[in-house]
């Protein structure tokens, strides 16, 4: 066993290092356990000649393609939608593009202003703060002004709009649709020991150059400086309740007997060792997959059917957001491979109008292009880049011509939506895997209808001559979401409206999983807002944090 | 530069059948100046990048084979080029994964190529470190955006 601790993080992604950092001023024994490696970003692929390359292999989205030792499998084979993830210290944001829009104030109140879902037992005046505080930690460049959002401000400038930007904008203006410079977790100038973007345009990839906030340059460089401990390669396999779940006899470090509470988490090391962290609160920033399944797997005599899983909403109401790609085909050359992915945005049709036949709505990204090896497979798999014979000049009539969209859609909780543990499925220690059962709703379809119909428009308003399109993308479950939702009803959630499970009191949920809905945004600047509010609603009753 | 590594996992009628394939896929263009991907250079750096797949890429050579011996009495390699880029256009087209595995290598392998890259306008290089140049674009058409009332709504 090793030496207490007083806060035990399991996850040191997107929430984790946000919860970390902001609990290290307390002055705690913090301890965060990380199944994944500190990554080198001098090794990232955007280093070398092979980057389009590497998202195939071992910086692909998906962990059942990567296959690192420091992955996980996911059986997702029942879902049209397969889940994207990276294990580091930085989590997913190792990966992610950095587009970082925040939640809606509609987005928190979806039941009553539409009459599905859940209100969320919070909103956004509430997390507002948290969202400021979140951006200055992670260095977001964008515009004020957006007529889309309450008033916000940014740290840095936007990034260019480039040639794709000012293409489709122009279409929008067409339309008289709204179009803005996104807000982006991507640095436009120096700023808290980053270098600004010099637009590499592998951003899913890793950035090379620390442009994009990563938590594992934003966050967590504070946080060690401020006490906080990562250990890296340690796998959690299950989550421990004193006494099999029987009268608590008081913490490692002495203390009032209580029911029902954490007492530490039982991981592998990095030499493959079981070991037990002994901990006074345990916070679980796994994110909207490994959150259900490491709860699932923390059986014991209290709790048969996983911890704080009483409501049995564990595992249930998993959100992804369908993703619809639309891709135009222009005759001039636009930014191709240069420059970040993320560019400008269009919330035109982001809240509910019940003429569109569907329920809430969706956020258009726009792409400002691609590299050489992906035209060529774009070309050669829709049949536009023909094999053989003129393939050359059909690829000329494509490469640095592509740019469009994505239409990222509000996906509804639906309890049939589920994580739950795979019977014969295991990662390298053994450790049941997560199996992923989702169905697309009807909702879903059609708001992925809208979303391509309407973007086709934007695109040929720009002056495309052909369009792309693939609804949902497959691979493209980046975002993962509700399986362990957030409420005041313990029948209802599973944490309460600060993060704590209603079943243990010393237990907290700071990620994804926690989402009551999934907006039509990327999420991670709401999952670092809601870690950060977490945090301070912890520090605010540490005196009476368990009553 | 010897087309054929010995330390790869693929057996000599295997590689004749990939470079047949690769070559019929991406043929050279006297047009534009680039070679084939059946080019030395470039089919070794595929037949490499395809070792961790061997299993698939030789089930996908087989059944091209098999393709080949069954519509034209042929062996693949016999076949006339636009044959060749036929059936495996065809046999992409049906989803059979080791056939796209092999195209997915090859589009790697080619456009990474140094003559290809160069033939295209760009520098034969890493993004990293020198970077890219974009032009910052016309942020004048921001203006009728900025006209507009707030579209979010207030709860």
């Amino acid at each position: 066993m090793t030496d207490p601790v007083d806060v035990l993080i399991v996850g040191a992604g997107a929430s984790g290092a946000a919860v970390a950092w902001s609990l290290a001023e307390t002055r705690m024994r913090i301890v965060c356990l990380e199944q994944g490696d500190w990554m080198n970003p001098a090794e990232y692929p955007s280093s070398g000649r092979d980057w389009e390359a590497r998202a195939f292999s071992d910086m692909s989205i998906s962990p059942n393609r990567r296959k690192r030792e420091t992955d996980y499998p996911v059986n997702d084979a029942n879902s049209p939608i397969s889940v994207a993830n990276f294990n580091a210290v930085g989590g997913s944001t190792i990966l992610y593009a950095g587009h970082f829009p925040r939640f809606h104030p509609s987005d928190f109140r979806v039941k009553t202003l539409d009459g599905v879902a859940d209100d969320w037992p919070i909103d956004y005046r509430m997390l507002e703060p948290y969202y400021a505080e979140n951006d200055r930690m992670m260095g977001v460049s964008g515009l004020a002004g957006d007529p889309a959002y309450p008033p916000k401000e940014s740290v840095m400038p936007p990034v260019p709009l480039g040639r794709a930007g000012t293409a489709i904008a122009k279409g929008f203006n067409k339309l008289g649709w709204h179009w803005w410079p996104s807000d982006t977790a991507i640095a436009t100038e120096t700023y808290d020991g980053r270098d600004r973007c010099i637009n590499l345009g592998a951003c899913s990839s890793g950035c090379a150059q620390g442009a994009k906030a990563s938590t594992d340059i934003t966050y967590w460089p504070h946080a060690v400086r401020a006490g906080v401990e990562v250990r890296t390669r340690c796998r959690v396999r299950e989550i421990t309740v004193n006494g099999d779940g029987r009268a608590f006899s008081g913490g490692a470090r002495g203390g009032t007997p209580r029911m029902n509470r954490a007492s530490g988490v039982v991981y592998y090391d990095q030499d493959g060792v079981e070991q037990f962290q002994p901990a006074e609160v345990v916070i679980v920033a796994c994110n909207g997959v490994g959150t259900p399944r490491l709860l699932l797997n923390s059986t014991s005599g209290r709790f048969p059917n996983g911890i704080a899983n009483s409501s049995g909403l564990v595992g249930k109401n998993l959100m992804f957001h369908p993703y619809a790609s639309i891709q135009g085909i222009f005759d001039e050359p636009l930014d191709g491979y240069r420059g970040p992915g993320v560019c400008i945005w269009s919330q035109e049709f982001y809240e509910t109008d019940p003429s569109r036949g569907f329920v809430r709505g969706y956020t258009y990204e726009i792409n400002r292009g691609r590299g050489p090896v992906a035209t060529a497979l774009a070309g050669m798999f829709s049949g536009r880049i023909p094999f053989g014979e003129g393939h050359h000049e059909a690829y000329r009539q494509l490469f640095s011509r592509i740019a469009g969209m994505v239409g990222i859609c509000e996906d509804l909780p639906e309890e049939h939506n589920t994580v739950t543990l795979d019977p014969e499925l295991t990662d390298g220690h053994g450790i049941p895997a997560p199996k992923v059962d989702y169905t697309l709703s009807e909702n879903s379809r059609r708001m992925l209808d809208h979303a391509v119909a309407r973007a086709t428009e934007v695109l040929t308003a720009a002056g495309a001559k052909d369009v792309i399109t693939e609804a949902p993308i497959g691979v493209g479950g980046w975002h993962l979401m509700g399986t362990a939702r957030m409420g005041t009803n313990p029948e209802r959630s599973v944490v309460n409206e600060w993060g704590r499970a209603h079943d243990v009191k010393n237990l907290f949920i700071v990620d994804g999983s926690i989402f009551v809905t999934s907006a039509g945004v990327n999420p991670t600047r709401t999952i670092q807002a809601l870690a950060l509010y977490i945090a301070d609603s912890m520090k605010k009753r540490l005196a009476n944090l368990f009553d | 530069m010897d087309t054929i590594a010995t330390d790869n996992p693929f057996t000599t009628e295997e590689q004749g059948t990939l470079l047949g394939l690769v070559g019929a896929v991406i043929p050279p263009s006297a047009e534009f100046g680039t070679p084939g991907a059946d080019d030395p250079a470039i089919a070794a750096d595929i037949l490499a990048t395809a070792r961790p797949y061997h299993a698939a890429v030789a089930k996908a050579l087989s059944q091209i084979e098999s393709t080949a011996a069954k519509q034209y009495d042929a062996a693949y390699t016999d076949l006339d080029a636009a044959t060749r880029a036929r059936i495996a256009s065809d046999l992409s087209r049906s989803r059979f994964v080791g056939v796209g595995t092999l195209v997915t290598i090859t589009a790697q392998c080619y456009y990474r190529d140094d003559r290809v890259m160069q033939s295209l306008g760009m520098e034969p290089r890493s993004p990293y470190p020198d970077g890219f140049d974009i032009p910052q674009g016309d942020w004048s058409l921001l203006e009728p955006v900025r006209q507009r009332a707030r579209i979010y709504k207030e709860v």
